[in-house]
């Protein structure tokens, strides 16, 4: 049989995320996890940046979907460390928001300047992007165009 | 209050004061992108400021949490330091006012990561990432401003003028610091001057900006002492909480 949190956690692992919906929050590795103790569980989410207002409408929407599915006894609780980064999104997440069109975050090294990042467009692959703005439609994006195709898009920070 | 609970507030206030100040530049900043840009500088500075105010109200242990702490306390009780109070000005004292602050405080989580207190390392090892954005975007501005038209220099430099002196507060160092120095809680703040000086003056060279040179250094906000312009900002800040207690969406 398996034991409650795992069920717990791939119904969780599923709840969109409010502002990138194409992402779940299992893909966006926020959902950090889910601890049984004595019945009680024990969800843990992490914020993506300090001030992200979709912490709250993700907890409510997990809340909600967890007394959906069955579990009654069930608390969420919000952990800031370890700090989340871009590193704990999920493969599938990354190429999920690549065929949105929101070009996903590269693998690098913490505290290197954005602007010297080779942003490539995800919707002809060139790297001959520009960056418009380091802050976007969301706290996690910034604005780039590009030269190839002359498409703007946006870009999810590596962070 | 405790000693920790003090200088919790002291950190939360600074992020709560200058997060409402950026935030009175939304649909009036210059274009748009600067417009999402200081609104989201200002969200990374209100989430900093809850899970700083949080712990604060904790370590008080009074029963108050994160929303009294913010709208129920008066002027003389807030403890930021007065550069984040001071009205906005222009484009450029705005962006004088980004790069002094940011500069000090990425130095400041940089080193609070290693605090004792868990809650803090916590809140620093994910704002120093956000910080760090903060002021990458004050250099841009601020080279683009200096070494700009001869109107924007002047104006950049003005802004740098103005803004200096009330830097100086940022790295004061106090009996309350000390004793949680000794804790290993909290930072030596007069211990981040020297990179602080480094960093801000080879912006404001490479931007053809003077640095200024003056004595002249306003103090108090630690200890409740502000300018006029807080007790303006809080009216504003505070009014819809204080004529509808407890209201909720």
């Amino acid at each position: 049989m398996v034991r409650a949190a795992e069920r717990l956690r791939d119904v969780l692992a599923g709840v969109p995320d409010p502002e990138i919906p194409v992402l779940t929050i299992g893909d966006l590795g926020i959902l950090r996890g889910v601890e049984e103790d004595g019945g009680r569980l024990t969800v843990t989410l992490t914020p993506t940046y300090s001030g992200c207002p979709a912490i709250d409408p993700i907890r409510e929407a997990v809340a909600g979907r967890a007394a959906a599915a069955g579990f009654a006894d069930v608390e969420v609780v919000l952990q800031l460390a370890p700090a989340w980064t871009t590193g704990w999104m999920s493969e599938e997440g990354r190429r999920k928001l690549r065929e949105y069109g929101i070009a996903p975050p590269e693998d690098r090294a913490i505290g290197c300047p954005l602007a010297r990042v080779r942003v490539a467009c995800p919707r002809c692959g060139s790297h001959g992007t520009r960056l418009v703005t380091r802050f976007g439609a969301t706290p996690c994006q910034a604005q780039y165009t590009c030269a190839s195709c002359l498409e703007p898009f946006d870009h999810f920070k590596a962070h | 209050m405790t000693g920790g609970a003090e200088y919790t507030l002291r950190l939360g206030d600074d992020a709560l004061v200058l997060a409402q100040r950026l935030s009175e530049w939304s649909a009036r900043a210059p274009d748009l992108e600067e417009d999402l840009a200081l609104t989201n500088i200002a969200l990374d500075l209100l989430g900093q400021a809850r899970a700083l105010l949080s712990r604060a109200a904790e370590l008080e242990g009074a029963g108050r949490d994160e929303d009294d702490l913010a709208y129920l306390r008066g002027e003389r009780e807030f403890r930021n330091a007065l550069i984040v109070e001071q009205p906005n000005g222009d484009f450029a004292r705005t962006i004088a006012r980004q790069l002094l602050f940011s500069s000090y405080q990425l130095g400041l989580y940089d080193r609070l990561c290693d605090s004792t207190d868990d809650v803090l390392a916590g809140v620093a090892a994910k704002a120093v990432k956000e910080v760090a954005y903060h002021r990458d975007h004050a250099t841009e501005w601020t080279l683009r401003l200096g070494d700009g038209t001869e109107e924007s220099h002047r104006r950049m430099q003005d802004a740098v003028d103005w803004t200096w002196p009330l830097a100086a507060e940022l790295f004061e160092h106090d009996a309350l610091a000390e004793q949680l120095v000794r804790e290993e809680i909290a930072v030596d703040a007069r211990e981040l001057r020297p990179a602080w000086e480094h960093y801000v003056g080879g912006v404001l060279a490479e931007a053809t900006l003077e640095r200024p040179d003056t004595a002249y250094a306003p103090s108090g906000g630690r200890r409740g002492e502000h300018s006029e312009a807080l007790g303006h900002m809080l009216a504003v800040m505070q009014s819809v909480h204080r004529s509808h207690p407890g209201a909720t969406w």
